[in-house]
């Protein structure tokens, strides 16, 4: 196991797995010193050998353990830097992993082309379908030209353009969320950042064709919903959902973002997926494998293949028109309100 | 219009109701201030003094400077609306705290004092009514509520005015002035914005006129959701309009912005606001408009 950027509530499990790479290493040594070959070691009667394997077992099962207990109890707070950390799977890691023959469709016929929003034709499984997502960026180079993920007017527009053709091909849709939200500077604002995200809204809310998205990562406010307005919406299990980043609300309404302010507010916008079930914001939780997407990329890809295989099945069933006022009525429903002697209207 | 007199921002009410039992004589000397509270305030635009039953008078528009003060929702309306013609709807929503949002204060306890400051119930009025003979959905946002914030209860009550006037055929028009959407409601004020904008689509569908009034400021997710969607777009003079804040704009890039940036007149140079009207023309403008959609 690589030893890697490390979150700090992580520092102990981190020290196991620099244990475990130790022993491992011992081993390998060992048995290199000893002539036999790395698959014999479980046969070996050699008592250094012997200890070692222990050891390692030992560690591995400690390690699993403290894993769990830490992913289980984490605060609000440490599932967005979970979500936002360096090594876990992006859109492009995805597309590398389940979406076959992925044809990529670039710009937006109007600007140019954001490479902080990815969009293109794929199989993912036996499903045929447009794949569109944020991408953050891993390369420092790729990250300065993703923005970090904040997608500019004409991402939304290239997003939409392509969504246009699936819906004209009667392709599903399958889009990807990971954005802080969407960008914030001048030309942005100039080319009508508002304008591209509300008109998304609309326009997704009636395209003849499946919708599925999934919060991979960090869903941030109006940039990531302008690619969420959808028939299911799901997130992975340390992925975070809400109107504003946690910094961005303790800055507003605690006037200051630190450590402490940021875990109020954390806590407070209710983000976690498990809040957002709760909230009837999204459907499904899906699961990812103990200790994050970020230690098991292909674990997760699986599980998120695994669901938007079934859900697109699901949504094929129904009716157009049907499935068009399902997901009407989906976030018609939305909001908490008291209403005085009409409560039956709602 | 004499109604918007009469009917004076709730915060200044009082204040002009203290009014007649001073003078000059008891006022100026012992206070030592040069202009007594409440009835006269400098404007921001151009610092003249002005009397505030003329600023009344004038829509909340500085006679010198032209400057468009603020207004809440019932002076909006009031303006707005053929006087008398008001009906007002869903006036009975309110928010609940499905999420025991607390910050430095709680979400209840900010609501209620945002209640009684602002004398309604939400950040948003709507309700049927006549402009200039038209007959017309109307829906306004209170910046005096929470900065006219979107959560739960503006979402619905957007939604529920944008079906009634799809269902009966009516014009539709929506003036905003919003912070954006409102933390407190976190998720839930999000999806507002989806579903608004889903509502306006049907509007669509149905062939409906849309006219989105964008007045100072006007931001974040109120912006990217239904004020962006007008079929005609009018924004007051020098209204601050953008997705996001000038200050947040300003750390992402660590640069001054431009003069005039984000302001209604910098937004029709780029396209996306089709009319800068000033105040005292709106109702001429509203009406003309809803003639030409033949509605």
């Amino acid at each position: 196991m690589a030893v890697y950027y490390q979150l700090d509530f992580e520092k102990p499990v981190v020290e196991l797995e620099r244990s475990i790479q130790n022993a491992e290493d011992a081993l390998r040594a060992r048995l290199a010193a000893t002539g036999a070959p790395a698959e014999s070691a479980n046969e070996s009667e050699d008592p250094e050998i012997f200890r070692l394997l222990t050891q390692i077992d030992t560690l591995r099962s400690r390690h699993r353990e403290q894993l769990e207990s830490l992913y289980s109890t984490l605060r609000p707070w440490d599932t967005v830097r979970v979500a936002r950390h360096p090594l876990r799977p992006q859109t492009r890691d995805y597309v590398n992993m389940i979406a076959r023959d992925f044809t990529e469709v670039h710009g937006d016929r109007r600007f140019g082309d954001d490479p902080a929003i990815v969009a293109g034709f794929c199989r993912i499984g036996p499903v045929k379908c447009l794949l569109i997502g944020h991408q953050k960026g891993k390369e420092t180079s790729e990250k300065i030209a993703c923005h970090f993920g904040c997608a500019h007017p004409e991402g939304y527009r290239k997003a939409l353009r392509a969504m246009k053709l699936a819906e004209k091909f009667g392709l599903p849709i399958v889009t990807l969320v990971d954005t802080p939200g969407a960008y914030p500077g001048l030309g942005a604002e100039q080319r009508g950042q508002a304008e591209a995200i509300a008109v998304n809204l609309l326009e997704m809310s009636r395209l003849q064709t499946q919708i599925v998205s999934i919060v991979i990562g960090e869903g941030g406010s109006g940039g990531a919903l302008g690619i969420a307005v959808a028939d299911r919406v799901a997130m992975l299990q340390n992925s975070w959902y809400s109107v504003i980043s946690p910094e961005g609300c303790a800055a507003i309404l605690w006037k200051e973002a630190n450590e402490q302010t940021n875990n109020a507010a954390a806590r407070a916008l209710k983000l976690t997926s498990a809040d957002n079930i709760d909230l009837g914001i999204i459907d499904a939780v899906i699961k990812e494998p103990v200790g994050g997407a970020h230690r098991d990329p292909r674990g997760t890809a699986e599980s998120l293949q695994n669901w938007v295989v079934n859900e697109v099945h699901a949504l094929k069933k129904i009716p157009l028109d049907q499935l068009l006022q399902q997901r009407y009525d989906r976030f018609r429903r939305m909001g908490a309100y008291t209403e005085q002697g009409n409560a039956a209207m709602a | 219009m004499k109604a918007s007199s009469s009917t004076n921002s709730p915060t200044a009410s009082p204040a002009a109701s203290k009014a007649p039992a001073r003078t000059w004589n008891d006022v100026a000397p012992d206070k030592k201030k040069s202009v007594p509270e409440g009835l006269w305030l400098r404007c921001p635009g151009c610092a003249a003094m002005l009397y505030k039953e003329n600023l009344a008078a004038n829509l909340q528009v500085c006679p010198e400077c032209q400057h468009h003060f603020r207004v809440g929702g019932t002076m909006r309306v009031n303006q707005i609306a053929d006087t008398g013609t008001f009906q007002e709807m869903f006036a009975d929503l309110e928010s609940t705290d499905r999420l025991g949002f607390k910050d430095l204060k709680a979400y209840p306890d900010r609501v209620k004092a945002e209640q009684i400051k602002s004398g309604v119930a939400d950040a948003i009025r709507a309700g049927q009514c006549f402009i200039k003979g038209r007959d017309a959905m109307l829906c306004v946002l209170d910046l005096d509520f929470m900065m006219g914030s979107m959560g739960s209860v503006v979402g619905e009550t957007i939604t529920r005015s944008i079906e009634h006037a799809t269902k009966h055929d009516l014009p539709l028009i929506i003036v905003s002035g919003s912070g954006g959407a409102r933390m407190q409601e976190s998720g839930l004020s999000l999806m507002q914005m989806a579903k608004t904008s889903a509502a306006l689509a049907r509007f669509d569908d149905a062939g409906g006129l849309f006219v989105s009034v964008l007045t100072d400021p006007t931001t974040g997710g109120v912006t990217a959701s239904f004020a962006m969607l007008g079929d005609i777009i009018i924004a007051e003079p020098n209204a601050l309009i953008g997705f996001a804040g000038p200050r947040v704009i300003q750390q992402t890039i660590r640069q001054e912005l431009p003069e005039g940036f984000q302001r209604s007149e910098f937004l029709k140079k780029a396209g996306f606001v089709d009319r800068v009207v000033p105040r005292g023309q709106l109702r001429n403008e509203l009406a003309r408009l809803i003639d030409y959609a033949g509605k």
